[in-house]
């Protein structure tokens, strides 16, 4: 029993990363503009005193569980289970945290941060809105002005997270410049850093950028894997074999993995947006594709030219169109550690629908790239192996643009 | 002796702020941008920085973005702008330095970057987002080369950050007049000159100002106590609303000429 127990604990054995330069490996770093050196500085040292505050904790805890409604759910999928033939599989049910997404738990702790750093305004990126929404709802939440920053294309395929967003009070800006996706968004909101830094922080919604934002952003979203570990262990007993998520910039991915990464049994997959397949150029599979480089701060994998130049990328997922991927997954790729597959359009569609009717659980586009590898691999591993997939969030803002790749373009919902 | 150094040493002899204008390689073509920079040398401009196009400038306001993405619609890349630099370097004496995102040159090489900087004639490289703790490969490979290696200093930077990156810069020191992007502002702040003049008290090498000057009276305001002064997205506006016009370079050139007079018009120190 007592190494039983020790499953449903994180291992308390030293992690390195990120080292005393922000880097793991060679990826990560801070490359930024001088002005943004001091401020980054800053924000590491605000952070580290603000991680080891008790009281900081408990006021986040409080608010986890009171309003985000965590613990999120880790839930046995029967029929899932049933159509693959396979392992069992668990998913777990960040479409169920409040605003529906993980997304919450990065925001929510970063504009806490930034309130007891005495800062007066947020700003933030989105790509699908699922960050956006979350960032502004917790200024609503906490009483900060919030400034969000959005491509004017995800705008157009995003309609209904913008209006929320305007609900809840955060002005949105259209980002024209580039491909007008989420790294012009970002390029936006680092500008605005770069002129406002003095009373504003900058919410960055993924594990990507300079450091310390892929740290804060771990840290943050590491609450699901230390939950589902704890109820796994209380439904079945052990360590799950396999983890499978969806990797944009890669902050569920993260989330799930995290507490797991020195339990060297336990393995894991992060699946790409693969869009039309990354044969025609038009994707945004960074492993299956990329090369070394440095986007938004941090050297890890980037879709770019032999000039250096970043490339357009597609994906019927806006959360997942992103042309550079988090440090940490760069690392773990290349250590092995963790593999990386990538899913295309139309498998994420099938999974989509499949969920639905199999589970009655709408899924994000995002989170349907997870499912969709799982349809390969889960079919083909022993009964008793046991995958937690990780449900980032939940489909409703997909519904009119599935409908229209469903139903066909004249769909209009 | 490298020609930013040997231009600082000639201007410094006279007691004269150096006026170095910004533009855009391949804006509108890198034709144009060839004739524009010979306009500039005639105008007055004692150095010229080039601009690198990159598909993401995070630290340029819109005027440099559009320019950039401008130049991009034809794939001007890092090689083909020190293509240019050796063809100019045929009619042309005058110091060149670029102004680069890091990604470009990662992707070049940064050992072979500064081999062809060398051999082309370029005479620094200021890289935006490249601190200089980031990459110390950057640096050794440019000194090695015999090219300056300029650094940004900015209104956020510590009295620890001051102390490296005025160490780390040859040629001249890059100070950014206020925190934000590039672009064109209505006055200019009133501690620049204080921050100039505590920088100076970390190095001899010259010091030059940047970000926000675009105007005659401002040129030469900043010319009274700074070693040089930067003027970009101004010039870079013009070249976009005049475009691939026949006339533009000499239009260019007269602008730039009011902007180099009144940096001239006045001594260094005479008013501290």
């Amino acid at each position: 029993m007592q190494q039983l127990k020790s499953l449903s604990e994180t291992p308390n054995a030293p992690y390195p990363y990120p080292d005393a330069r922000g880097r793991y490996g060679q990826f990560g770093g801070r490359y930024v503009p001088e002005t943004l050196m001091h401020p980054l500085q800053e924000l590491e040292e605000a952070y580290a005193s603000a991680k080891a505050d008790p009281e900081f904790q408990a006021t986040l805890a409080a608010f986890q569980a009171n309003y985000v409604g965590r613990p999120t759910p880790l839930y046995f999928a029967q029929r899932l289970t049933e159509h693959w033939g396979g392992a069992k599989v668990y998913l777990k049910r960040e479409d169920l945290a409040h605003t529906g997404a993980h997304k919450i738990n990065n925001a929510l702790g970063q504009v806490l941060l930034a309130k007891r750093m005495g800062k007066k305004r947020i700003i933030a990126e989105t790509g699908a809105g699922q960050h956006g929404v979350a960032t502004a709802t917790a200024c609503a939440l906490l009483g900060l002005d919030c400034e969000v920053y959005m491509g004017t294309e995800d705008m157009e395929r995003q309609k209904l997270n913008v209006f929320r967003m305007r609900l809840l009070g955060s002005k949105v800006t259209g980002v024209h410049s580039g491909t007008k996706t989420l790294k012009d968004a970002i390029n936006e909101a680092m500008r605005d850093w770069v002129t406002n830094v003095g009373d504003t922080h900058y919410v960055l919604g993924t594990v990507e950028g300079p450091h310390p934002y892929p740290l804060i952003c771990r840290d943050f979203q590491s609450i699901i894997g230390r939950e589902a570990r704890a109820q796994l262990f209380e439904q079945e007993g052990c360590l799950p074999d396999l983890l499978i998520a969806c990797v944009g910039g890669g902050s569920n991915a993260i989330g799930l993995f995290f507490d797991f990464i020195l339990e060297e049994k336990v393995k894991m997959i992060g699946v790409e947006a693969g869009g039309f397949g990354p044969e025609t150029g038009q994707h945004a599979a960074r492993f299956a594709g990329g090369v070394i480089g440095m986007l938004h701060g941090a050297m890890s994998y980037v879709l770019q030219d032999a000039n250096g130049q970043i490339k357009g990328t597609h994906s019927v997922s806006a959360g997942l169109d992103y042309a550079s991927v988090g440090p940490e997954h760069a690392y773990w790729r290349t250590t092995g550690r963790v593999e990386y597959a990538y899913a295309n359009d139309n498998e994420a569609l099938d999974a989509f629908q499949l969920i639905s009717r199999l589970e009655g659980i709408i899924p994000a586009l995002e989170s349907a790239h997870a499912i969709a590898h799982a349809c390969k691999v889960v079919p083909t591993l022993p009964k008793d192996d046991i995958v937690i997939i990780n449900l980032s969030g939940r489909g409703d803002k997909d519904v009119s643009q599935a409908a229209r790749f469903i139903l066909g373009e004249e769909a209009n919902l | 002796m490298n020609r930013i150094d040997a231009r600082f040493k000639w201007l410094a002899e006279r007691k004269l702020s150096a006026f170095i204008p910004y533009v855009t390689a391949g804006d509108p073509t890198l034709g144009r941008t060839a004739e524009v920079v010979l306009e500039l040398e005639k105008a007055g401009a004692d150095i010229v920085e080039l601009g690198i196009p990159f598909s993401d400038p995070i630290a340029d306001g819109v005027v440099n973005q559009e320019a950039a993405f401008r130049a991009l619609k034809h794939n001007v890349s890092l090689h083909d702008v020190i293509g240019m630099v050796t063809w100019l370097r045929k009619s042309t004496e005058i110091p060149l330095l670029l102004f680069t995102y890091y990604n470009p040159v990662l992707a070049y090489g940064v050992e072979q970057f500064a081999k062809d900087c060398k051999d082309a004639g370029v005479d620094g490289v200021l890289c935006v987002d490249l601190p200089p703790e980031e990459d110390p490969d950057y640096k050794r490979c440019l000194d090695a080369a015999g090219v300056a290696t300029v650094f940004l200093i900015t209104p956020t930077s510590s009295p620890e950050r001051v102390e490296l990156l005025a160490k780390s810069s040859t040629g001249f020191v890059y100070y950014v007049s206020r925190t934000g992007v590039t672009g064109e502002r209505v006055s200019m702040e009133q501690s620049v000159k204080g921050a100039v003049e505590s920088i100076k008290r970390h190095t001899s090498t010259p010091v030059a100002v940047g970000f926000g000057i675009s105007t005659p009276a401002q040129s030469a305001e900043v010319a009274g106590y700074a070693d040089g002064v930067i003027v970009g997205s101004a010039i870079v506006r013009m070249i976009g609303e005049l475009g691939d016009q026949p006339e533009m370079p000499a239009k260019v050139g007269a602008f730039v000429k009011t902007l180099a007079d009144a940096a001239k018009s006045i001594n260094v120190g005479v008013h501290v």
